[in-house]
């Protein structure tokens, strides 16, 4: 009878005192790691991978700064509290330069590189429709924070969506009946000459024309001026409210200028904070500014009547009671849009835990599920305040705030109901084929 | 508005255009004239004054003149020492041969212009201006910080001029750029001479830029502008025809701050670009340049 060998499986005693080590190291290990042991009951503990599309350089970089610290933010939060469907998400960033054509390239590459479930997080208008196409074509869910009508107007796709932060369309018609009934009826608007300054310029007129009101001049400025006293001519005289809106780095120019040829017996102003979004109320030449009005998407400055979500929103992010970053006074946040950033993520989980969200095939689940989201508590999750989402627009509708420049602070004159903001469904997404 | 008051305000803002173009412009020029480089990178030299102005003004506290006077003085010379240094590595090893100069310049307009992205960042800051009093006109009010930087421009392009003309840097500078070769056989070091033309060019640039950084603020994509209409007005005048440059940024500046008041600022830069195809077909030499030997 040959005798066989048999393999020796039995353990030696120093092979197990290794394996024992490198068990309790690990079991270890996960244990001191936050979160580490809640993802472990998911089917899968892959990351959820959110492509930021963010603008760190070019004329929107200060907003992207703070767009990237909000959005670090939500996602810290959001792992901190077992992710998404069990799994942490992962942000993965990259600049768009805040340009179009680049924006378009780097939603593809979220799609096809960096294999992304989905694409977030862009602001400036030109840059969303330089790149929603290309979001659709490739079939990835577009989650924007931009502001801009261009979700609501039907111009865009399918996969295009704004759940975080409301429209200019709504944002500008819930002023006019302010203005109208506190500044003034003839009004003279100050816009940047692109597709944002021409939403406030329609928007605007049409909404204050039904208040009774007039826009007696529309000066559109180009978006690379850096010299602005040669405009004021054309305001005319009989002018009650300056409407001002402007973006991009010379927007103080623009103001002291304003200041100077103005003086002491100026009109009453009404501007979009836009115009000076990570800017300190305290520069020179902003003194001009005091007593006039502001639109804020949300108050800079904690209020005295502050929810304890915004309290504990600013915190998470890093932003004092004057709207700067607690670590540098000087960096002021923008405030009044980087909220949308925490807002959609949010509306992203939400989405996602609603359809049960796997993988990119789950991609069509999770729009339709955010599609047939309506309402939206003031919560931790939604810091800024109550909102209605139009599933058929892809757009969101929310409350706006009216502010006051007292000592070089802003302070909140009147809050509009959601209901101010709300207009007619100009598209139906929802019968659009994915 | 009246047309006269109208006319007043567009006249000072062209003013002030002009003002600050002449300097940033008869820099262009000098470095044209002198060295025949086309300096691609001379709005990016405009930008660093701007940029290290801010940087001056910062690190003054008290009265803002002081930071002012200080970024008037050191920013420029900074300015300076980086152009020549980027004269004798680069421009030098390259034998000022015109095309390899122009990607050179191309090249060091990219490094700066990224450099203060990465150091200074992307956000526009403000200097404030030494003095900022308001004139009170019947129609509009103006500031007095405005005519402070039309006086400082004349003053300092007096100084190129009483410089070029009257003292013995100037005599070499026009001794080299007349004839490089026997400048060189009767002892200039033409070197030098370049080094410091380049320097003085971009110092030029910056200090245009000190003064209007009140007025506008520091970014980094600050330069494109400048350099253009410095381009436009160097072929409108003439390239290297210093002269001829001071009145071509004199018709620049006033042309585009009294079209841009009573028409539109884009049908302005649209004249002044329509002027230089003419200026190209009919005077390719410009208004006052020779015909190169």
């Amino acid at each position: 009878m040959p005798i066989i060998k048999k393999p020796s499986r039995l353990v030696t005693r120093r092979s197990a005192l290794k394996g024992l080590a490198v068990g309790t190291g690990a079991v270890a290990a996960a244990g001191t790691l936050p979160g580490f042991v809640r993802y472990s009951q998911a089917q899968s503990s892959e990351p959820i991978r959110i492509g930021f599309q963010v603008h760190r350089t070019g004329i929107g970089a200060a907003y992207g700064r703070w767009y990237d610290r909000t959005t670090q933010a939500a996602t810290k939060a959001i792992n901190d509290a077992g992710g998404i469907n069990g799994r942490p998400v992962e942000i993965i960033a990259e600049d768009d330069g805040t340009d179009p054509k680049r924006g378009a390239e780097v939603v593809e590459k979220f799609a096809s590189q960096h294999n992304c479930d989905l694409a977030f997080g862009t602001l400036f208008s030109h840059v969303v429709f330089g790149s929603a196409p290309r979001a659709g074509e490739l079939k990835i869910p577009y989650f924007v924070v931009s502001e801009g009508h261009h979700v609501a107007s039907g111009k865009l796709n399918r996969y295009t969506l704004q759940p975080g932060i409301t429209d200019v369309k709504s944002q500008v018609q819930a002023m006019a009946p302010f203005v109208s009934d506190n500044l003034g009826k003839k009004v003279t608007m100050i816009y940047p000459d692109f597709a944002f300054g021409h939403d406030h310029r329609d928007y605007f007129s049409a909404a204050l024309e039904q208040q009774g009101g007039e826009v007696i001049a529309k000066i559109a400025i180009p978006p690379t001026e850096s010299s602005f006293t040669k405009y004021f001519p054309k305001i005319p005289r009989d002018t009650e409210v300056i409407y001002h809106v402007m973006v991009g780095p010379a927007v103080l120019t623009f103001v002291k200028e304003m200041g100077e040829f103005y003086g002491p017996n100026k009109p009453e102003i009404f501007g979009f904070i836009d115009s000076l979004e990570a800017v300190d109320m305290a520069s020179p030449g902003l003194e001009f500014l005091e007593g006039s009005y502001f639109w804020e998407g949300n108050p800079r400055y904690a209020q005295k009547d502050q929810s304890t979500y915004d309290k504990d929103y600013r915190a998470a992010v890093g932003v004092d009671d004057n709207g700067a970053s607690v670590s540098d006074p000087k960096d002021v946040s923008t405030y009044s849009h980087m909220f949308g950033c925490w807002e959609t993520l949010y509306t992203i989980k939400d989405g996602m835990e609603a359809a049960g969200y796997k993988g990119p095939e789950d991609r069509t689940k999770l729009i339709e599920a955010v599609e047939s989201i309506t309402d939206i508590p003031h919560s931790a999750e939604h810091p800024q305040g109550a909102k209605i989402f139009n599933g058929k627009t892809h757009q969101v509708f929310g409350h706006q705030y009216i502010s006051k420049v007292k000592d070089g602070k802003l302070e909140l004159a009147h809050t509009t109901s959601i209901e101010d903001t709300l207009y007619d469904d100009e598209v139906d997404y929802t019968t659009q084929p994915f | 508005m009246d047309l006269g008051p109208y006319l007043l305000l567009a006249s000072l803002e062209g003013a002030v255009a002009a003002a600050v173009l002449a300097l940033t412009a008869v820099g262009l020029s000098l470095v044209f004239g002198v060295m025949r480089v086309v300096n691609v990178a001379h709005g990016e030299f405009f930008m660093l004054g701007a940029v290290l102005a801010w940087w001056f003004a910062s690190l003054v506290a008290g009265h803002p003149a002081f930071g002012f006077v200080l970024a008037l003085i050191c920013a420029p010379l900074i300015a300076a020492v980086i152009a020549a240094a980027a004269d004798y590595f680069v421009l030098k090893r390259l034998n000022y041969d015109p095309e390899a100069t122009i990607v050179a310049t191309i090249g060091l307009l990219y490094i700066i212009q990224q450099t203060v992205l990465m150091t200074y960042g992307p956000d526009a800051r403000p200097v404030e201006a030494p003095f900022n009093a308001r004139i009170y006109l019947p129609w509009f009010g103006y500031s007095t910080y405005k005519f402070f930087v039309i006086g400082a421009a004349i003053v300092l392009l007096i100084g190129v001029w009483i410089m070029l003309t009257k003292t013995r840097i100037g005599l070499v500078l026009r001794a080299s750029q007349l004839d490089s070769e026997m400048a060189l056989a009767f002892g200039i070091k033409v070197d030098q001479v370049y080094a410091m033309v380049f320097g003085l060019g971009a110092g030029l640039a910056a200090m245009a830029a000190v003064l209007v950084v009140p007025i506008q603020q520091a970014h980094y994509l600050m330069g494109g502008d400048p350099l253009l209409l410095s381009f436009i007005v160097v072929i409108i005048g003439g390239l290297g025809s210093i002269a001829g440059t001071v009145v071509a940024a004199i018709l620049i500046g006033m042309s585009d701050g009294i079209i841009s008041v009573f028409f539109s600022p884009t049908l302005a830069k649209i004249i002044a670009t329509l002027l230089v195809a003419f200026v190209l077909i009919f005077r390719p030499t410009g208004l006052f340049g020779k015909r190169s030997i």
